[in-house]
């Protein structure tokens, strides 16, 4: 087969993303870019790739939707290669969206042409704008009654300061004007620069890991070549291994081809077991013939929150660590070490990028693995400095060291942006400093709507942050955030005690201000959960063995049934594998019996 | 005792529909009653065959309530088990009616067609009480039906009574019991059950959701209290608790409903109605037109018992009698001891008080406790394997 790709010029190669705030019609966008180009290049076509992708899909590979290359016969007459990289949407994933970011030359701005500029919007555009992108405004839903795309225009105008006249007027849903996006493109945003002759220099984006080919690296070669048999290295990992592999991404396939050079977009495959080895932000290199410094912007992923799994059953154990194994194989941002809990039992402590990420894990490992977890409250990494000058990383409140030995502690602190329509200033100004938060200031997007920034402490927001914005403003507001450092704080260690026994699972730290509304509430919140034994449980909140709050659990007089008519035994059985079915779902705990629900539950505590 | 047979027959029908009641019944016209009340005739005659082995030593005919059907159709439905069935001499023959549904004259009829046990809805003796749960008659309407019943030759007479109900106090109760306890002659069997908000009833709809304001029925304390009084009043007149909610003058207890418990086979005919037949429970659906249309076809969730499944069932249904399981019997049927299969849960109950072993029998008996008949669906629920 003859090289293809050597002879595809970087002019004709545009590297773009598409960023957007949720619903405002990104992948809608993306699905219609990729329909109305094409696959292949001629010349590919002729050189029979097809084989290799037939063979692609009986070994039923696919691929993930991060990254997929199309070709598009522009209205010049060239045919020309787009590569079009996703970006995670969510702010726990912030790393990972400025890597991808990297790995382009331009991008995509889609802006609803009804609601305008979002929180999500702002953030994304300033993130491509850091990394020296040029953006093309994209107003979407153009064909929706509300839609006022003149005003959206304006907005974005004077709120970002791109010029957006000729942005295109679309509706991706229906089809409209997405061949003028296409045109764009290729006209207003830049083709790569790099030499294909220099040492290799390639960005990894994202990776995976495949039972067949050991982890997929995806790539941007930024300078150099890569091919077959190439050595290579991993520049902050150190991890080094001879290619076997390297190819493009067609829709849902891996197209092997014979090498990538400067400015292409595509993968590498060098047997390497775990993605551990191959982090987003890395620099591969030729071991042999290895570039000067790694690209910058990379930086070991760190888990902001931290939570503990527990097998519901004991005796899973091993079964959740298996899955933990295998999960991790794919995510380089899951973290997890074994620890014991009085309460649970042997678990794992785990670290993730945020709470979605640890939603999307948990849900993972009980749907894909069926495993029935517990999980305890989730908390942040605190700083704890102590009186002997020894700095702890603290993960799980159990291990606080007694107060006095503690000479001061520091919380991780996140600037937030919120953009919110006026109406509802007050009610989140209000929410916010319920939330510690400091108020940095305001500023008017257009006469309706404004952006609120604030300084949050991140313990702050993990929970139910986002539900409690949501709710207070009728949907409309929108937030984004950014780690901002570790500031000092005052905080405490809040225990839980049922029926008289420290539960060490539903500990966690809070700020001293707090403590007793949080107390108060956790109380309250476990007395609705937790089911009437036999006997009276009390239910209270500890702070360094102060009893703040207390509440108590009734003890249960009556379980009968009433009448069990015309020997309708069938129902009465029923009746009772209930009860034993919800026994089950329960966590011993002393005398008590806790349901696992209630481990999370008492997180939601801003419902009333 | 394994060739008994006991009948149940279901009435779905009645004048109006209680408040607490979530049991398969309602108002009908009298076409329908009347085509259903054919239907289970057909029904009962068409199964005869298969139960042509087994003596009949019980028919219960219940529902709804089964005197809202005309008489001459109750006296129909006793011929053709008399002619199909082979009925006991001795057998228990109970049909269920509530006051102000029969006349004297009806009652008579009945117990000449064979009938000779009579279950009396009351539920309480104070009207606005009656009137708060939806029942259709007042105090006054039922010492009319329990004179004309003791004059129609029955001997053997249930009456119903709730407690916890809407409004109820303790007294108010006691008076109840007293009131019930001064008849002439006084019953022989009482059943005492403490009123259940069952999801779906208009009672539910009122007080069984927490926003509700529900301080009209009586707390817990009071309902607990009342429990205990009905067991103390009816003990010191002669009558003793043989099952959970039910009390009876020696010899007296409900034959059919103790059948139930020690699971001997029962057939139940019209729709809903639930069937024990060796170790095999089915049930007909409980549409009504599939059963006016094919009274023989209705029967649906056959299912064969397993060993466990029996051996749970012995467990569960054998406590809601006060006499308590037999562990020798448990030996007899399924060839391992009790101890061996529940030792665990047996330990930990006796240990919160709630079983308590008797040694009167060869290998032990168990039995729930005081507390534990209290919380009897807790302990029950244990002995699911």
């Amino acid at each position: 087969m003859e090289s293809l790709d050597k002879k595809t010029e970087q002019s004709r190669i545009r590297n773009f993303c598409i960023v957007a705030h949720i619903d405002h019609g990104k992948s809608t966008l993306a699905d219609r870019i990729i329909e109305q180009t094409g696959l292949l290049t001629s010349r590919e076509m002729q050189a029979q790739v097809l084989d290799n992708m037939d063979l692609e899909r009986e070994r039923g590979i696919t691929i993930k939707a991060q990254a997929v290359r199309t070709v598009y016969r522009a209205q010049d007459g060239e045919e020309y290669i787009f590569n079009l990289i996703d970006t995670p949407g969510h702010v726990d994933f912030n790393y990972e969206v400025s890597r991808s970011l990297a790995a382009c030359d331009g991008a995509i701005l889609v802006v609803d042409a009804a609601q305008g500029i979002e929180a999500q919007t702002l953030a994304n555009v300033y993130l491509a704008l850091d990394h020296d992108l040029d953006v093309i405004p994209v107003i979407n839903k153009i064909d929706l009654p509300s839609a006022d795309p003149q005003r959206v225009i304006d907005e974005i105008e004077d709120v970002i300061g791109l010029e957006a006249q000729d942005a295109p007027l679309i509706s991706a849903k229906n089809g409209i004007g997405i061949e003028d996006v296409l045109e764009q493109i290729v006209n207003k945003i830049p083709a790569p620069q790099g030499d294909a002759k220099a040492p290799l220099q390639a960005l990894i984006f994202d990776s995976l890991y495949d039972s067949y080919k050991g982890v997929i690296i995806f790539c941007r070669i930024v300078n150099g070549t890569v091919k077959k048999g190439t050595k290579i290295r991993m520049m902050a990992t150190g991890a080094k291994e001879e290619v076997v592999e390297v190819g493009v991404f067609g829709a849902g396939q891996f197209i092997p081809c014979e090498e990538l050079s400067a400015g292409m977009v595509g993968f590498i495959t060098a047997s390497i077991k775990n993605v551990k080895e191959t982090e987003v932000g890395d620099t591969v290199t030729n071991d042999d013939d290895p570039c000067e410094a790694p690209l910058p912007g990379y930086k070991k992923v760190q888990s902001m929150v931290y939570c503990g799994f527990y097998p519901a059953d004991g005796a899973k154990y091993p079964d959740l660590r298996d899955a933990l194994e295998k999960l991790q194989l794919n995510d380089a941002a899951l973290q997890y070490e074994p620890e014991t809990s009085i309460a649970l039992g042997f678990g794992f402590r785990c670290g993730f990028l945020g709470l979605l990420h640890l939603e999307v894990i948990q849900e993972r490992l009980e749907r894909e693995y069926n495993l029935d977890l517990v999980a305890t409250a989730p908390g942040v990494v605190y700083k704890v400095y102590k009186t002997n000058g020894e700095v702890i990383e603290l993960t799980n409140p159990s291990n606080l060291p007694d107060p006095s030995v503690i000479e001061h502690m520091e919380e991780p602190v996140v600037s937030a942006e919120i953009m919110v329509t006026s109406e509802f200033i007050g009610s989140i100004m209000e929410l916010c400093q319920e939330r510690r938060g400091r108020y940095l200031g305001m500023e008017y997007i257009e006469a309706s709507r404004a952006l609120l920034r604030y300084e949050l402490p991140l313990n702050e927001i993990i929970y139910d942050f986002f539900d409690a914005l949501k709710s207070r403003s009728k949907g409309y507001a929108s937030f984004d955030y950014d780690i901002k450092g570790y500031e000092e704080s005052k905080l405490v260690k809040l225990d839980i005690l049922i029926n008289k026994e420290e539960v060490d699972a539903l500990s966690f730290i809070v700020h001293a201000d707090s403590a007793y509304e949080r107390g108060r509430r956790m109380c309250e919140k476990l007395k609705e959960e937790i089911p009437r034994h036999l006997f009276e449980i009390p239910i209270q909140a500890a702070v360094g063995g102060k009893v703040i709050a207390r509440e108590t659990v009734k003890a249960m007089r009556k379980d009968v049934l009433a009448k069990c008519y015309g020997g309708d035994i069938t129902r009465k059985k029923k009746l009772l594998e209930k009860q034993k079915e919800g026994k089950k779902r329960m966590r011993q705990i002393g005398n008590v019996e806790i349901p696992q629900k209630a481990f999370l539950s008492v997180l939601k505590l801003d419902d009333d | 005792m394994g060739h008994e047979l006991e009948l149940y027959f279901h009435i779905p029908f009645c004048v109006r529909k209680c408040f607490y009641c979530d049991f398969l019944s309602g108002p009908a016209d009298t076409e329908t009653i009347e085509r259903y009340m054919e239907a289970l005739l057909a029904e009962t005659e068409g199964s005869a065959d298969a139960y042509a082995k087994y003596s009949v030593c019980s028919v219960f005919i219940g529902g709804g309530t089964p005197s809202v059907a005309p008489v001459s159709r109750i006296e129909r439905l006793m011929e053709a088990v008399k002619r199909a069935y082979r009925l006991a001499e001795d057998a228990e023959v109970t049909i269920e009616v509530n006051p102000g549904t029969v006349s004297e004259n009806g009652l008579a009829r009945y117990r000449q067609a064979g009938i000779n046990r009579l279950s009396i809805g009351l539920q309480s003796a104070h009207n606005e009480e009656l009137a708060a749960i939806g029942r259709i008659h007042t105090w006054e309407a039922f010492l009319d039906t329990y004179g004309q019943a003791r004059r129609a030759g029955f001997e053997n007479v249930n009456v119903d009574i709730m407690s916890a109900l809407p409004g109820q106090t303790l007294s108010r109760y006691r008076q109840t019991l007293e009131r019930i306890l001064s008849l002439n002659p006084p019953p022989e069997h009482i059943s005492a059950y403490s009123l259940i908000l069952e999801e779906g009833t208009p009672l539910f709809e009122r007080y069984g959701k927490e926003s509700q304001d529900n301080s009209d029925i009586p707390d817990e304390d009071t309902d607990r209290a009342m429990y205990q009084e009905t067991k103390e009043i009816l003990g010191e007149k002669g009558y003793g608790r043989y099952e959970i909610s039910n009390y009876a003058k020696e010899g007296f207890a409900c034959r059919h409903n103790c059948g139930y418990w020690q699971r001997r086979s029962y057939a139940g005919f019209g729709i809903g109605a639930a069937s024990l037949v060796g170790n095999v429970r089915f049930r007909n659906g409980e549409s009504l037109s599939a059963y006016l249309e094919n009274p023989l076809g209705c029967r649906e969730e056959v299912r064969h018992l397993s060993r466990e499944e029996q051996m749970e069932e012995f467990m569960f249904l054998g406590l809601r009698m006060t006499e308590g399981v037999d562990a020798g019997k448990f030996r007899q049927l399924f060839g391992c001891d009790m101890w061996e299969v529940y030792g665990k849960v047996i330990e930990k109950n006796i240990r919160d008080g709630l079983l308590a072993s008797v040694s009167d029998a060869v290998l032990g008996r168990l039995a729930l406790t005081e507390k534990g008949l209290d919380v009897s669906n807790y302990v029950m629920a244990q002995f699911l394997l």
